[in-house]
């Protein structure tokens, strides 16, 4: 039995989850007044757009790339959402399908020329933030009554963030880990050359990865106007930094197609509760991105230990 | 990834040309539309904006250079931070003005050390571990300059300000710096190292080139040289603010790329750099002139960063 909890698989597997209870823990030490349906709710609610913008960042990751667009790209769908989606909701759709379809021809594009995601998409982080800056110059908008009502969900007993973030992990962990199709997905980034040479195509994996990237970033636009009713261009921007780190903090590799889905959800709720423990710590706000900075380097540097140990056992 | 077949490529024999044909095409235009007026003016202030671009985009095209995954997302960070310092140490004395800029220059050797013991001792992706402590360093930016409103020194501030008949004296200095930097890529041990070890970084270790000892002195330099231009952009924009390094990422990248430097490493050219900043400046000038809304100076600055890296092409795929 401790042979096999010290086994470095199962430990590096636990890691995500360890550390989102030894931070709750912590947050209900020092408050235990958190500890009800309401301040889980209140702290938690954000983490939802977040898992769901980890998702789309894992996406990407899964096939050896990196989105560094993803948070203006939420910005932009949280733009359409809270404009068009409101007052002419067929049109709205449409635009969010075209963010869809502009994703996955990014993908197209950068398995074509054999491009550097990482430029590829820092590029595309302008486009968006522009459009979003067209159809949305000031602050402002509402968001369509049935997606406020989707996010102010209240279900007796547990708190909402809690299952939408169980619904998310588990359709995605269904969709990538369980599925035939899944293996393929991970294998275009594990083994590009493998899985071409077994007859599939590479451009598909690509495109279906980016498109389902682009699909999590509309649901996190969504997700996030649901909750403040209005939308900013500039909404999410910090997005793209959060998605890479809570991807990486729920055991995420960040090449070889080796990605964990309900880690990364965990990694965001993680991410999202360092904002509250630090307020509960009376820590000053100036300090959240640093914390969350330190968790990321904390956490890596556990999992660098795991490694090390593997490797020497 | 195979660097090696990276490097062939169709286009000219200096990839730098283009950026600067492109400045000269949008300046064309822009001088056009205007019927000749405020020629003189576009380039003055091309001059000095992209000054601050070009001593970010040369740390840049060093760490891009020692291979693929290979980038600095901390330089915005790295220039609030030494922004903050220097203006809170110098406080507006002259007196000050060599402390300041020797402890924010510190910082910024500080950060690089801690850059690269990242990727070393945890052993993860320089990205992410640019991207970890590029949190710290702008949370103790945030947290040392909290309500910073100091001038910055008369002497910074008029030296980075100061023009000779229109040409910002700065920005000569920093060509100056340009050409250094030239000398050192292309005829140095270290330089040569860079390039070596970004074409295949196992055939340099086999050569006997200490790679790590390079890339720790790469981080260095990049942070280094992001801790000079958060210095310089404080005494030239009146007073250091905490988020304006923020265009710096996109920008340092986007002049590597756009300057003829292959992202897939091993490949560099310092002259592209300027070449790339004059461009993107000029190109946003021209935006403006033409009377394009914020919006569409955004998506067309994206689409042409986007345009390049396409024609440019990556690694050529595996085979």
């Amino acid at each position: 039995m401790l042979r096999y909890l010290t086994n470095p698989k199962f430990l590096r597997s636990a890691l995500p989850a360890a550390s989102l209870v030894v931070l709750l823990a912590a947050i209900f030490y020092i408050q235990p007044r958190a500890m009800s349906q309401f301040g889980m709710n209140l702290m938690l609610q954000y983490a939802v757009p977040i898992a769901l913008a980890t998702v789309a960042q894992m996406c990407i990751i899964t096939v050896n790339d990196l989105d560094l667009s993803i948070g203006p790209f939420v910005g932009l769908t949280a733009c359409i959402g809270a404009t068009l989606l409101t007052t002419n909701p067929l049109l709205g759709v449409l635009a969010l399908a075209a963010c869809i379809a502009a994703y996955a021809a990014l993908g197209a594009l950068i398995y074509w020329r054999n491009l550097p995601s990482i430029v590829v998409t820092l590029g595309m982080s302008f486009v968006w933030l522009g459009i979003a800056v067209l159809v949305l110059p000031t602050p402002g908008g509402t968001a369509p009554g049935w997606v406020k009502a989707i996010m102010g969900l209240k279900v007796p007993g547990v708190p909402f963030p809690i299952i939408a973030a169980a619904v998310i992990a588990l359709v995605v962990h269904f969709a990538l880990m369980r599925s035939s199709y899944g293996v393929v997905l991970r294998g275009a980034g594990g083994n590009p050359k493998a899985i071409g040479r077994a007859g599939w195509s590479l451009l598909k994996t690509k495109m279906i990865m980016f498109a389902a990237a682009g699909f999590f970033g509309v649901l996190a636009g969504l997700s996030l106007i649901g909750l403040t009713s209005a939308a900013d261009a500039h909404i999410a921007d910090r997005y793209t930094l959060y998605s890479i780190a809570a991807v990486i903090l729920g055991g995420g590799e960040f090449v070889g197609g080796r990605v964990s889905p309900t880690g990364a959800v965990l990694g965001a709720l993680t991410l999202t509760l360092t904002g509250s423990f630090l307020i509960f710590l009376k820590i000053s706000p100036d300090w959240q991105v640093g914390a969350q900075g330190g968790i990321l380097i904390l956490v890596l540097a556990l999992r660098a230990l795991i490694n090390r140990r593997e490797a020497s056992a | 990834m195979n660097t090696m077949m990276a490097s062939l490529k169709n286009l000219p024999q200096k990839p730098w040309i283009w950026s600067y044909l492109g400045v000269i095409l949008v300046w064309l235009a822009t001088v056009s539309f205007t019927g000749g007026l405020g020629g003189g003016a576009v380039i003055t202030a091309a001059l000095s904006f992209a000054t601050f671009t070009v001593i970010v985009g040369i740390g840049q095209m060093f760490v891009i250079t020692t291979g693929p995954g290979n980038v600095d997302l901390s330089i915005p960070a790295n220039i609030a931070l030494s922004g903050a310092v220097a203006t809170k140490i110098m406080d507006g004395s002259n007196e000050m003005l060599l402390v300041g800029f020797l402890v924010a220059m510190g910082c910024g050797l500080g950060v690089g050390i801690f850059n690269y013991s990242l990727i070393r001792i945890l052993r993860i992706p320089p990205i992410i571990a640019t991207l970890s402590s590029s949190f710290l360093v702008l949370s103790t930016a945030i947290a040392y300059g909290r309500g910073l409103k100091i001038k910055p020194p008369a002497m910074l501030a008029d030296f980075t300000t100061l023009q000779v008949f229109g040409i910002p004296v700065l920005a000569v200095v920093i060509v100056g710096l340009a050409i250094v930097m030239s000398v050192v890529l292309n005829r140095t041990c270290y330089g040569r190292s860079v390039l070596a070890i970004g074409q295949n970084m196992r055939a340099a270790w086999l050569a006997g080139i200490n790679v790590e000892r390079v890339r720790f002195a790469t981080y260095v330099l990049s942070a280094v040289l992001a801790a000079l231009c958060g210095i310089l952009l404080s005494g030239f924009s009146g007073g250091a603010s905490l988020n304006m390094g923020e265009e710096y990422l996109l920008a340092s990248i986007a002049v590597v790329v756009i300057g003829g430097t292959s992202v897939a490493g091993g490949k560099a050219n310092v002259p592209g750099i300027w070449g790339a900043a004059l461009f993107m400046f000029m190109l946003v000038t021209m935006l403006n002139t033409f009377g394009a809304s914020a919006g569409i100076r955004l998506i067309m600055t994206g689409l042409i960063i986007v345009a390049v890296i396409t024609i440019a092409g990556g690694d050529k795929p595996q085979r």
